[in-house]
């Protein structure tokens, strides 16, 4: 099984509900992947000891300019305006460079090869209390967070790594960055089950709908978690039982929550309650995804 | 003209509430209860494209609307197509596949992970393949209450969302030049990547809102990275500072450290959630969090008549 946690708006709560429901789940082989490369926290919740590291490269091409005869064949190929020649000359934008490999393969001088330039970092190892972590970090003014989630997703369900990838009972918790874009397609994509994590604001639905309308494209079985529920005037609730949406929980706005959270302790050691009630919430999530009820 | 980004690395930390309560300052409103503030003309531009959010509290009317079409995507003539497989082996997104179904065998496109690199249309033996360009959004005009506002919509799922935050900020860039506006306010999108950079590049200022939370200080430390690798100077704003009053002092010593001039701390209050609901910039309703914001505004400003 595996949930992707995901929120149109950023600082919704996504992290707490990932990391307290891996906690809440350890009788269980848990996987958790932190795929928001690009802010990287739920480590300061769940402290594990990363001892597995890998780089992320992505290839791009470098010429050879005894062989190059400067036709200008890798510049009309190239889609995105990262390779280009200049008075018979190549020059590469590396940071345009999406690494697909055209100019080099279809150079007729065979004059381009291609070296590793790195995007950012996997790092793997487990907690104390046995949940396999595993997180991508992008390297400071990079662009491409997709790439490394897209690596990410393969190196840490091999069984060195973690060693249930292949039981029935394994659960795997994707912790998605925020919005809607490449980086949490990549997070949903291969996911069982989004959990959206949302709340009671303007700001909230308005972002909620984003999500929802790609988790419906995507089609994906999704359900929302109302966090920092307060008195409101309802719409995001009416908008959940349109859009046929099942609300699986909700967490009060109480100030003493904020504070615990904030200070990096997780949801379910500041308030052990959640720990039954997310076990129930992943029961539940079972059965919806078995029905392969589809927003 | 100055163009000012306003960052915060970690999603969720106030950067809309606190840029909208600058638009209402800006235009010389003034929080109830507090001296009046300066005004300063200036053009808005949202670039957090995939969940914008300052439309809902700014209420602007929509002046001019305009497709942005980006990208392409590999579609596949079913007709032509061997099945031969070849595109599979190119493709380094795993985005094309030839699928065991029943009948005759043909490539398909997972839309959401080509990314329109086309190396499979140079490869394919048939000539089965050609590139499909992509609306992914559209961006607006509007005007505000407190000026014009520069905004888009990303289609949920789409990409070159960078390329879409380039163009809003141009689009502003060109009336402020053309109309002598002294500052465009840039709302940025949460991260450290794609549409981060974007929005960041070429400002003068990166104004980064932080939160005292461990995640808060730790991307901060990474969004200042950015800032800093560009070599763009940074300001810094605590929100809901009281939260956590040790998670404060980090963030203080941090700033100390790196020399990164902290404009103010702004408390947790109830009303900037509640002003949201309604639509409004909090600094129309007063508050705490108004005040404080006030404040800031007037740092800000400082700061930035220091810039040159
Ligand atoms: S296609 Fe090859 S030979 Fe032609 S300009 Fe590019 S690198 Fe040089
Ligand atoms: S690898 Fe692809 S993206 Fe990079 S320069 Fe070559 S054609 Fe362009
Ligand atoms: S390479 Fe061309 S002919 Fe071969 S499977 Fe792909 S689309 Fe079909
Ligand atoms: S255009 Fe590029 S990404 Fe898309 S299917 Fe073809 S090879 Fe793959």
């Amino acid at each position: 099984m595996r949930i992707a946690v995901a929120s149109g708006k950023g600082g919704t709560g996504k992290t707490t509900i990932a990391t307290g429901l891996a906690l809440a789940l350890e009788d269980r082989p848990v996987l958790f992947l932190d795929c928001d490369v690009e802010a990287p926290n739920a480590h300061l919740i769940l402290r594990p000891e990363l001892i597995w590291r890998q780089q992320v490269d992505r290839p791009v091409p470098v010429v050879n300019q005894t062989r190059c005869t400067g036709c200008g064949h890798c510049a009309e190929i190239c889609r995105y305006h990262a390779i280009a020649v200049m008075s018979g000359k190549v020059l590469v934008f590396p940071e345009l460079c999406h690494g697909c490999g055209s100019c080099v393969a279809n150079c007729p001088e065979a004059a381009l090869s291609e070296y590793g330039r790195p995007l950012g970092v996997l790092e793997a190892g487990s907690t104390k209390t046995g949940i396999t972590f595993a997180r991508g970090v992008l390297e400071i003014g990079e662009l491409s967070a997709s790439p490394i989630i897209r690596q990410l997703k393969k190196w840490a369900v091999r069984t060195e790594l973690f060693p249930h990838a292949l039981s029935p009972e394994a659960v795997e918790i994707r912790d998605a960055p925020p919005g809607t874009s490449c980086p949490v397609v990549e997070t949903l994509r291969g996911a069982d089950f989004a959990l959206l994590v949302s709340e009671p604001t303007p700001f909230g639905l308005h972002d909620l709908r984003l999500i929802v309308e790609l988790v419906h494209e995507m089609n994906l079985p999704a359900g929302v978690i109302i966090n920092r529920d307060m008195a409101n005037d309802g719409a995001l609730e009416r908008f959940c039982v349109e859009a046929n949406l099942p609300v699986l929980m909700r967490i009060p706005l109480e100030r003493d929550i904020g504070q615990a959270l904030a200070a990096g302790q997780p949801l379910t050691a500041v308030r052990p309650a959640y720990g039954m009630a997310l076990r129930n919430l992943f029961e539940h999530i079972q059965l919806l995804e078995a029905r392969g009820i589809r927003t | 003209m100055k163009q000012v980004v306003v960052l915060s690395g970690k999603g969720g930390t106030g950067k809309t509430s606190l840029v909208a309560a600058f638009a209402h300052l800006a235009a010389a409103n003034h929080v109830p209860d507090a001296p009046s503030a300066s005004q300063i003309r200036l053009v808005l531009v949202d670039a957090d494209v995939d969940a914008s959010n300052l439309e809902l509290v700014l209420q602007p009317r929509q002046l001019e609307a305009h497709d942005f079409v980006a990208g392409e995507l590999a579609v596949v003539d079913p007709e032509l197509c061997s099945g031969c497989g070849v595109c599979e082996t190119v493709c380094r997104f795993d985005a094309i596949s030839i699928p065991s179904a029943p009948g005759p065998a043909y490539a398909r496109v997972d839309e959401f992970a080509c990314e329109g690199c086309a190396a499979c249309l140079y490869a394919c033996p048939q000539q089965a393949i050609h590139m499909q360009p992509q609306l992914v959004g559209q961006w607006f005009r509007s005007v505000t209450p407190y000026g014009p506002l520069f905004h888009a919509a990303l289609r949920p799922g789409a990409e070159n969302s960078g390329k879409l935050v380039t163009l809003v900020k141009q689009m502003a860039r060109f009336l402020a030049l053309d109309n002598s506006y002294p500052l465009v306010l840039v709302d940025g999108p949460p991260g450290i990547g794609c549409p981060a950079i974007s929005a960041a590049a070429g400002a003068d200022m990166v104004l980064i809102v932080t939160e005292p939370s461990v995640a808060g200080l730790h991307d901060f430390e990474r969004a200042w990275g950015v800032a800093h690798h560009f070599g763009i100077p940074v300001a810094a704003v605590i929100n809901k500072a009281d939260i956590c009053p040790q998670g404060t002092q980090q963030i203080e010593r941090f700033c100390h450290e790196k020399k990164i001039p902290l404009l103010g701390i702004i408390p947790f209050d109830v009303a900037v959630t509640h002003a949201m609901s309604s639509g409004r910039p909090v600094t129309a309703v007063g508050g705490p969090a108004a005040r404080a914001m006030c404040t800031v505004w007037d740092a800000f400003l400082q700061r930035l008549g220091n810039l040159e």
